[in-house]
C-alpha cells in the first residue's frame, strides 16, 4: 500500500514536474498572471495527464513498440479537444483567457513524458496515482507562481466569480504599489530563475540531512 | 497586416520565446553552446515555415468543408508529426551535411509548442497562405534570434563565478528574463510609428 501512495506523493515534492524535472514550462510561465487560470490550467492538464495515463497504461500491450510515440500523441490530442470542448462550454471567460495554451497541452512535456516513462511499463492503478500526482503538483506549482505573480505585480488575487462576488481579492499594500514587472513576461522568467535556485538550495539541503545520521 | 509587418511583430514584438514562452524546453535545454543553438534554431524555423503552410492546407481544404474546425488540434498535431518525419528522410537523402547538422535537432522538434503553436495562430488571426508562412518563418526567425542570443550569454556565464545554487538553468531563466526585459521595448507602437499597423 505505502507503495501506492509513494506514487502519488511524489509527483507533489520529490519528483515536481515544474521545478524538479523542468517539464511542460511554456505553459508554466505563460498563463500564470492570474490564479484563476492557474488553476484552470492544472485542471485541464490533471484530466488529460490521468486519461491519457490510464488509457495508455491500458494499451501499452496492443499499441507496437515502433509507433507508439504517434498512438501516444493521438490519445493525448483527442482528450485535450475534449477538454477544450469543456472548457468552452462551461468556462468560456477561462477558455478566452488562456486561448493558445489550451491547445498547446498536446506538446506539454509533463504528459508525453510520463506516458513515455511510466505508463508504458506500469499496472493501471499505479498510472493513475502517478497522473494525480504530477498532475497535483503541476497545478500547486502553477498556483504558487501565479499567486506570487498576481499579488506582487496586480495586487490582486483573482479567483472564479461566484454569484455577486467579481472573485477579486485586493491586497493591500501591492494594489497601491504594484511591481508591474511580475505581471509582465519578464517577471516571469525572473521569478522562474529564483525559484528554481531555492528548490536547488532546497533539495541539496535535505540530501545532507538524509546523509548526516 | 503586411508582411514586413509580420516579420516584425513575430521576431520582435511578440517574440515566441521571450513574449510568449513558446519552445522554452530547448531554449533552455539546447542553448550551452552556440553551434547546436544554431542548429536548433535553423530546424525549428524550417518545420515552422513548412508546418505553417501545410497546417493552412489541411485546415482549409479539409477541416472547414467537412466542418471538423474542432479536429484542428489533433489534426496538426499529427501534420507535423509526420512532416518532421518526412522532412528528416528528404534531408538525410539529399543533404548529408545538413542532416548532419540538423539531425539530431529534428525529433524534439514534434514536441515543440513554437511549431504547433504558430500553426494555430495562423487559424486564429485567419491568415491567407503567403501570410501564414511569413508568420511562420519569423516565428522561427525570432526564435532562432532569442536562442543564439541566450547561447552567447550562456558562454559568457561558463566564465563567470555564480553562486553554487544559482549554477545552470536558475541563471539561465535569470538571464532570460533580463534579456526579455530590454525586448518590453519592443511594442505596437513600433508598427504604428512604421506606418505599418
Amino acid at each position: 500500500m505505502s507503495a501506492h501512495i509513494k506514487e502519488l506523493t511524489k509527483g507533489i515534492f520529490r519528483e515536481n514536474p515544474t521545478f524538479i524535472i523542468m517539464l511542460g514550462m511554456c505553459p508554466t510561465l505563460a498563463v500564470t498572471t492570474q490564479v484563476i487560470n492557474a488553476l484552470s490550467m492544472g485542471a485541464g492538464v490533471l484530466f488529460v495527464l490521468f486519461f491519457s495515463n490510464v488509457m495508455i497504461s491500458l494499451l501499452k500491450n496492443v499499441i507496437p513498440d515502433c509507433v507508439r510515440i504517434p498512438c501516444y500523441v493521438v490519445i493525448i490530442a483527442s482528450f485535450v479537444t475534449v477538454v477544450e470542448m469543456i472548457f468552452h462550454a462551461f468556462v468560456p471567460s477561462v477558455y478566452n483567457a488562456l486561448g493558445v495554451y489550451l491547445p498547446l497541452i498536446v506538446v506539454n512535456c509533463i504528459i508525453l513524458g510520463r506516458a513515455e516513462a511510466f505508463a508504458n511499463k506500469n499496472s493501471v492503478l499505479d498510472s493513475a496515482l502517478d497522473a494525480i500526482g504530477m498532475g497535483t503538483g503541476f497545478t500547486l506549482a502553477l498556483t504558487l507562481i501565479a499567486l506570487i505573480r498576481e499579488a506582487s505585480g496586480n495586487g490582486t488575487v483573482t479567483l472564479l466569480g461566484i454569484g455577486d462576488w467579481n472573485g477579486v481579492i485586493n491586497i493591500p499594500i501591492f494594489s497601491k504599489w504594484p511591481v508591474k514587472v511580475m505581471s509582465l513576461a519578464a517577471g516571469a522568467l525572473l521569478l522562474m530563475g529564483y525559484l528554481k535556485a531555492f528548490f536547488i538550495w532546497k533539495s541539496s539541503v535535505s540530501v545532507k540531512k538524509e546523509v548526516k545520521p | 497586416m503586411s508582411y514586413i509587418a509580420i516579420l516584425i511583430t513575430y521576431v520582435f514584438i511578440t517574440n515566441f520565446i521571450l513574449v510568449k514562452f513558446m519552445g522554452l524546453c530547448p531554449f533552455i535545454g539546447v542553448s550551452k553552446n552556440s553551434e547546436s543553438a544554431i542548429g536548433m534554431g535553423l530546424a525549428v524555423t524550417f518545420v515552422a515555415g513548412t508546418a505553417s503552410v501545410v497546417c493552412w492546407c489541411v485546415y482549409y481544404g479539409l477541416l472547414v468543408p467537412l466542418k471538423l474546425e474542432y479536429l484542428k488540434t489533433i489534426a496538426f498535431i499529427l501534420v507535423i508529426a509526420a512532416l518532421v518525419q518526412l522532412v528528416e528522410m528528404v534531408i538525410r537523402k539529399i543533404s548529408p551535411a545538413l542532416y548532419k547538422a540538423l539531425g539530431i535537432y529534428l525529433p524534439l522538434i514534434t514536441t515543440n509548442c513554437a511549431v504547433l503553436g504558430i500553426a494555430i495562430i495562423n487559424v486564429e488571426n485567419q491568415y491567407n497562405l503567403l501570410e501564414s508562412f511569413t508568420a511562420g518563418v519569423s516565428a522561427g526567425l525570432g526564435f532562432t534570434m532569442a536562442i543564439i542570443l541566450m547561447s552567447n550569454i550562456r558562454e559568457r556565464l561558463e566564465l563567470k563565478p555564480v553562486r553554487k545554487y544559482f549554477q545552470g538553468v536558475p541563471i539561465a531563466f535569470i538571464s532570460a528574463g533580463i534579456m526579455a526585459l530590454s525586448f518590453m521595448a519592443f511594442d505596437n507602437s513600433l508598427l504604428t510609428n512604421l506606418n505599418l499597423a
